[in-house]
């Protein structure tokens, strides 16, 4: 047997890479094994357990109770699912307004920075990135001042006649306020109906003013990051393909409207996905700010979880909120994806742009 | 060097003392009245236990603390029983109480003894993390306030101190307004017009958080509760509708306004910068007031009667024993210890805590007469019920009440009815 083997190990130069291979990733298996591939397991078997927080899950300290806590979360009728719904309709609206306002900051200021003729360029590009570098606690903290109801910005309205209002304690939803503007205070009968637990006319509410602040800050903390990585991205356009456009006639905001933003394609995807993911698991700045209020209209998943979790002793639940965040943030990366193909092969741009949009592919192969 | 190299010697030497010492103790009369059942346990999980060598070690004791005073008394009390006991028992101070708890608790390495809140005390009765010790105890608690501490009829806890809620009124704005002592609320009616008065601009008459934890007051003068004597939800009731109107009707007034409204963070800091002339409060108000606004001059009074009589909320804290504790005897000797006339007086003395032992009201009442209307309170105040998954709902209740001035009482008190009636079966 190993008489037939040897020769052909022996003839390929790849046959002792394999050993040394494992043995250099090893560190990192064990170690992505201990923090990340056992507690998730972990976690898994805590969502279809009761377990009750005492003792290691995986002895006897804990029964199979199948689909038992999702089921709570998404058929029962108690407050568990009423508080899930909640933090979803928090979160999306979160998520909704934090995505797009941060990239498309994000990209502003990196198109901006990124102008050879801009003075002390050096200096606002280290400004833009200060806050995403700043520990998330402090930022919140200093949020929480600013927002306060005779805070800094509400004296700033003041000077413009504008009486603010009490930004952190206020749980109003913004379209419930709108429509109470134009004299709708009470939803019709229609929106009476619950779906997951919530009134349609709550899911409708659209984020509190509460939460408005904490969309604010998170524009505010993540749009240096992603302007780094626009930053590098716009780099890397080569300054022929710029010159070719203004030459063909060009306006600044052509050049960049169909030759910086398509050929920022790959950094666009990957800023929108992190930020989904980024959003959609926000946990330090409610933790800090709010911990769900006012009116648990700052009530995310995440936060929802830790609760159910550490405070109510329900880690089934806990757990069980948290894959659902998981599944949740999955199927949004995926869509997302299938969006930004698609437009891809849609051809909806014009045709002479396209040789250059996929100009540096064929030049990273080269 | 040589401390350094010298403390665990000491350390190892202490548990092998502390037996006997404490069977001295007992015997001795410090905890004369259960020197039947001290010894009941014993170390159960000698050497062979998971504890890992712990067993009969020095005490883990966390706690999450008001601030440097508290944590000084504290040390100073298991110092004190370290002395006696002559087992070490080692203090922390929690940030996040809860959390630190629960981690201890998954981690099976808790600490021995610990803060315990009502609303979570049901949660860690219900996993089983807590050792029922309460049988081990005296029986001169505040019956009211054991009744938070109670699981499927057995006591777990005892209660380290109680609180009620009573009526705070700034002396000096009550005096401009025209008001005397003659003027102190004893009806709703009466509190709604004083309030009145006293608002002026950015200034509230009254103020007090969105929350049950005040709110309930006004439920109970007006007849209602959360839970009726089964311990079944009965929260959608006319009782508890009428207490809602009642304060929705001084929102609209504007007698009342939430301490949110008046950019502070709690009712007590409303009070204390003025920007409410009284609040609905607990006597642990009294100790903040004094660290952050120690020129204040102010009055505190029973909370008016409701059209069925008077009402009032209690809260307490108890000492939590951990079930997996390497050193339970121990650690029910150290609460025995800190619940007992002396420690508690003591706690009084330095931090104002109100006992939770019938034995020293008259000593406390003599000792702090300016406050004698917290516990007044006490015969007659209604707990934290002790069910799984209270918080949440009382969470729930919050938050619709922070909503109150734009809804309709009926359908606040019906969207809880139907949480906590999900949790109390």
């Amino acid at each position: 047997m190993s008489g037939i083997r040897l020769p052909r190990r022996r003839r390929s130069i790849h046959s002792g890479q394999a050993a040394a291979g494992w043995l250099f990733m090893a560190p990192a298996i064990v170690l992505l094994g201990l923090f990340l591939v056992i507690p998730i397991a972990m976690a898994l078997w805590v969502s279809v357990s009761d377990w009750g927080g005492r003792g290691n899950p995986f002895t006897g300290a804990a029964h199979f109770v199948g689909g038992r806590n999702y089921a709570e979360l998404l058929t029962g009728d108690g407050l568990a699912r009423r508080d899930f719904a909640t933090s979803l309709r928090n979160n999306a609206y979160y998520v909704l307004l934090v995505v797009p306002l941060q990239t498309v900051v994000a990209l502003g200021l990196a198109v901006l920075v990124n102008r050879k003729v801009l003075r002390g360029r050096g200096l606002a590009r280290t400004a833009f990135y200060f806050p995403s570098v700043t520990s998330s606690v402090a930022i919140t903290v200093v949020f929480l001042f600013l927002f306060t109801a005779s805070g800094a910005v509400n004296r700033l309205l003041g000077y413009l006649s504008i009486e603010g209002p009490n930004w952190i304690n206020d749980p109003r939803g913004v379209v419930h306020l709108a429509l109470s503007a134009v004299g709708v205070d009470s939803p019709p009968a229609a929106l009476r109906s619950p779906v997951l637990g919530l009134d349609v006319w709550d899911w409708l509410s659209g984020p509190s003013v509460a939460m408005c602040v904490f969309i604010v800050l998170a524009v505010f903390t993540t749009s240096g990051t992603f302007m780094l990585l626009f930053l590098a991205a716009l780099q890397n356009i080569s300054a022929e393909v710029e010159e070719s456009a203004q030459v063909d006639g060009a306006t600044a905001w052509q050049r960049l409207r169909h030759i910086t933003v398509p050929m920022l394609r790959p950094t666009l995807f990957t800023v929108i996905t992190l930020g989904l993911i980024g959003t959609w698991q926000v946990f330090d700045q409610i933790y800090t700010g709010s911990q769900g209020a006012p009116g648990k209209t700052t009530l995310t998943p995440a936060y929802l979880s830790y609760e159910a979790s550490f405070t109510s002793q329900e880690w089934g639940r806990g757990a069980a909120i948290a894959f659902l965040l998981f599944a949740i943030i999955v199927v949004m990366t995926l869509l997302q994806r299938m969006v930004l193909r698609e437009r891809d092969t849609g051809g909806r741009r014009p045709r002479r742009l396209r040789p250059s949009a996929t100009a540096p592919k064929g030049g990273e192969q080269a | 060097m040589s401390p350094l190299t010298f403390r665990p010697a000491q350390q190892a030497e202490r548990p092998g003392r502390g037996v006997g010492r404490r069977a001295l103790l007992t015997g001795a009369g410090a905890a004369a009245a259960l020197g039947v059942t001290g010894c009941g346990t014993g170390f159960r999980d000698s050497p062979a236990g998971s504890g890992g060598g712990q067993s009969g070690g020095p005490l883990r004791v966390l706690i999450g603390s008001s601030g440097d005073a508290e944590t000084r008394a504290v040390r100073a009390a298991l110092a004190d029983w370290s002395k006696r006991s002559g087992i070490e028992a080692r203090l922390s101070v929690a940030a996040d109480l809860p959390q630190q708890l629960s981690q201890g608790m998954a981690a099976g390495s808790p600490p021995d003894v610990f803060y315990i809140a009502p609303e979570e005390f049901a949660a860690y009765a219900g996993n089983g993390s807590l050792e029922p010790y309460g049988a081990r105890m005296y029986d001169d608690f505040y019956p009211s306030l054991l009744e938070s501490f109670r699981y499927e009829g057995k006591l777990v806890c005892v209660p380290k101190d109680s609180s009620t809620l009573a009526l705070f009124i700034n002396d000096e704005l009550w005096r401009r307004a025209g008001l005397t002592a003659k003027d102190y609320p004893g009806t709703w009616d009466e509190l709604h017009a004083v309030a009145r008065r006293l608002s002026s601009g950015r200034r509230a008459g009254l103020t007090f958080d969105p929350q049950w934890q005040r709110v309930g007051a006004f439920m109970a003068q007006a007849g209602g509760h959360l839970v009726d004597r089964r311990g079944r939800a009965d929260v959608d009731t006319p009782e508890n509708e009428k207490a809602l109107a009642f304060v929705k009707e001084m929102l609209a007034s504007k007698a009342l306004a939430y301490p949110g409204a008046l950019d502070a963070g709690w009712g007590g800091e409303a009070f204390g910068n003025e920007s409410a002339a009284m609040a609905v409060e607990g006597n642990w108000t009294v100790g903040a007031l004094a660290n952050d606004f120690p020129d204040l001059k102010y009055t505190v009074v029973p909370l008016p009667k409701g059209p069925e009589g008077p009402g009032t909320l209690q809260f307490t804290n108890g000492w939590g024993v951990a079930a997996d504790s390497a050193n339970t005897t121990a650690a029910v000797d150290l609460v025995r210890y800190l619940v007992s006339a002396n420690a508690q007086m003591t706690f009084a003395k330095k931090l104002g805590f109100m006992p939770s032992i019938e034995l020293l009201d008259e000593r406390w009442r003599k000792e702090f007469p300016k406050q004698s209307a917290f516990l007044d309170g006490v015969p007659y105040a209604q707990g934290v019920p002790p069910v799984k998954g209270i918080k949440e709902v009382l969470a729930e209740f919050g938050a619709e009440l922070e909503g109150l001035a734009g809804k309709k009482p009926k359908d606040i008190l019906r969207s809880v009815h139907s949480a906590l009636k999900a949790v109390t079966g």
